[in-house]
């Protein structure tokens, strides 16, 4: 008699504070990315590195350089995370590195300027229409 | 021990509380969800105008607690003397390179190298009631280079390249870079811009054969 007297309220206790835990995660869920179009997530292998993922502003080098300059003379292929960059190759001068070396823009030494994403941010171009209807990454360019 | 248990289950409510308030104070920084009231309520889905090109801070996908986001340019700040179009980052690019009002370098290391243009319209007639799409090549080359789209993505040969609306929407073709950081396929009547009959609208269209000529 006296046990059950006790149990069940502690029982509606828990059932509450489950449903507000609930509650809580659905709050956390709701989407609420909206970075500039075409700002690229690249996350190979920064989170497991337990670096921020970097994220290139798309818009702010289209102001000072042709598409041509990174994506014939450069070598990058328009594919989010299709480019194998590493660190080793930006500072030998390949990709980001091709700029990046304190001659034509800053150097490696600022870090967090480009490892600047949410962790856990996924590899994405951002604002894509493709990400708006599937949420996936683009497949990979020049498929027929 | 009645004590003891009762403080533990306030302990655990405390941290579910807070939990619940930072939760609600985060959803408050989000984009504001639709208004719930009111039958009159004017663009649901649509981003209003004050949302558009956010700073690195707010915008979602940067961490704010990093130091370097703070240094990093917002984007309504370079855009504001760019003329302005309905959607992607809401700035028309190929005009704002034709007004010089960005003066993108063609070579990494010259800023005086000027791009090869090949001034060459190509016509693609399309099915159902939608003008025929006129692909400029001069608008393309000033930004790109031949090996960027040929023959990976587009054979070099009239009708010998299939596309449609839905590769496109699926980032394929034209699709690799419209929808990603050229402008998306909302701005139809950019591409779709020669009306069926031959009568105005776009530029007007050679249908000859591919061939390079670099024009200045």
């Amino acid at each position: 008699m006296g046990k059950s007297h006790i149990h069940k309220p502690k029982r509606n206790f828990i059932l509450w504070l489950m449903a507000l835990l609930i509650l809580a995660s659905g709050v956390e869920i709701v989407p609420q990315a909206r970075a500039e179009y075409g700002d690229v997530v690249i996350n190979n292998q920064s989170d497991k590195a337990g670096m921020r993922p970097p994220i290139f502003p798309h818009w702010f080098h289209r102001i000072r350089f042709r598409c041509k300059v990174c994506h014939a003379d450069l070598g990058f292929k328009f594919q989010a995370g299709g480019n194998q960059i590493n660190m080793l190759k930006i500072i030998d001068g390949e990709f980001c590195g091709a700029c990046h070396n304190g001659e034509i823009a800053w150097s490696v030494e600022n870090c967090d300027v480009c490892h600047s994403g949410k962790p856990g941010t996924p590899t994405q171009v951002h604002g894509s229409t493709v990400q708006k209807l599937i949420g996936k990454p683009a497949p990979a360019a020049g498929q027929k | 021990m009645k004590l003891m248990k009762r403080l533990m289950a306030g302990t655990v409510a405390g941290v579910l509380l807070a939990t619940l308030y930072v939760s609600a104070t985060r959803a408050a920084d989000a984009p504001a969800p639709a208004p719930a009231a009111g039958v009159n309520t004017f663009n649901r889905l649509m981003k209003p105008k004050s949302e558009r090109n956010p700073p690195p801070m707010q915008d979602g996908i940067h961490d704010p607690s990093n130091e370097g986001t703070g240094l990093l340019q917002p984007p309504k700040e370079a855009f504001k003397e760019l003329p302005e179009i309905s959607s992607g980052n809401y700035v028309d690019w190929v005009q704002a390179l034709g007004k010089q009002l960005i003066k993108p370098r063609y070579d990494r290391k010259n800023p005086n190298e000027e791009p090869v243009v090949l001034d060459l319209d190509i016509v693609r007639e399309v099915k159902g009631t939608m003008p025929d799409v006129v692909y400029p090549h001069d608008r393309h080359t000033m930004w790109l280079d031949c090996s960027n789209c040929h023959p990976d993505i587009f054979i070099p040969e009239k009708g010998k390249n299939q596309i449609s609306m839905a590769m496109i929407l699926m980032g394929q073709k034209c699709g690799v870079c419209h929808g990603k950081v050229a402008f998306p396929v909302a701005e139809c009547r950019k591409c779709h811009s020669k009306k069926k009959d031959g009568s105005g609208g776009g530029k007007p269209a050679a249908q000859a054969e591919p061939a390079k000529k670099p024009a200045k």
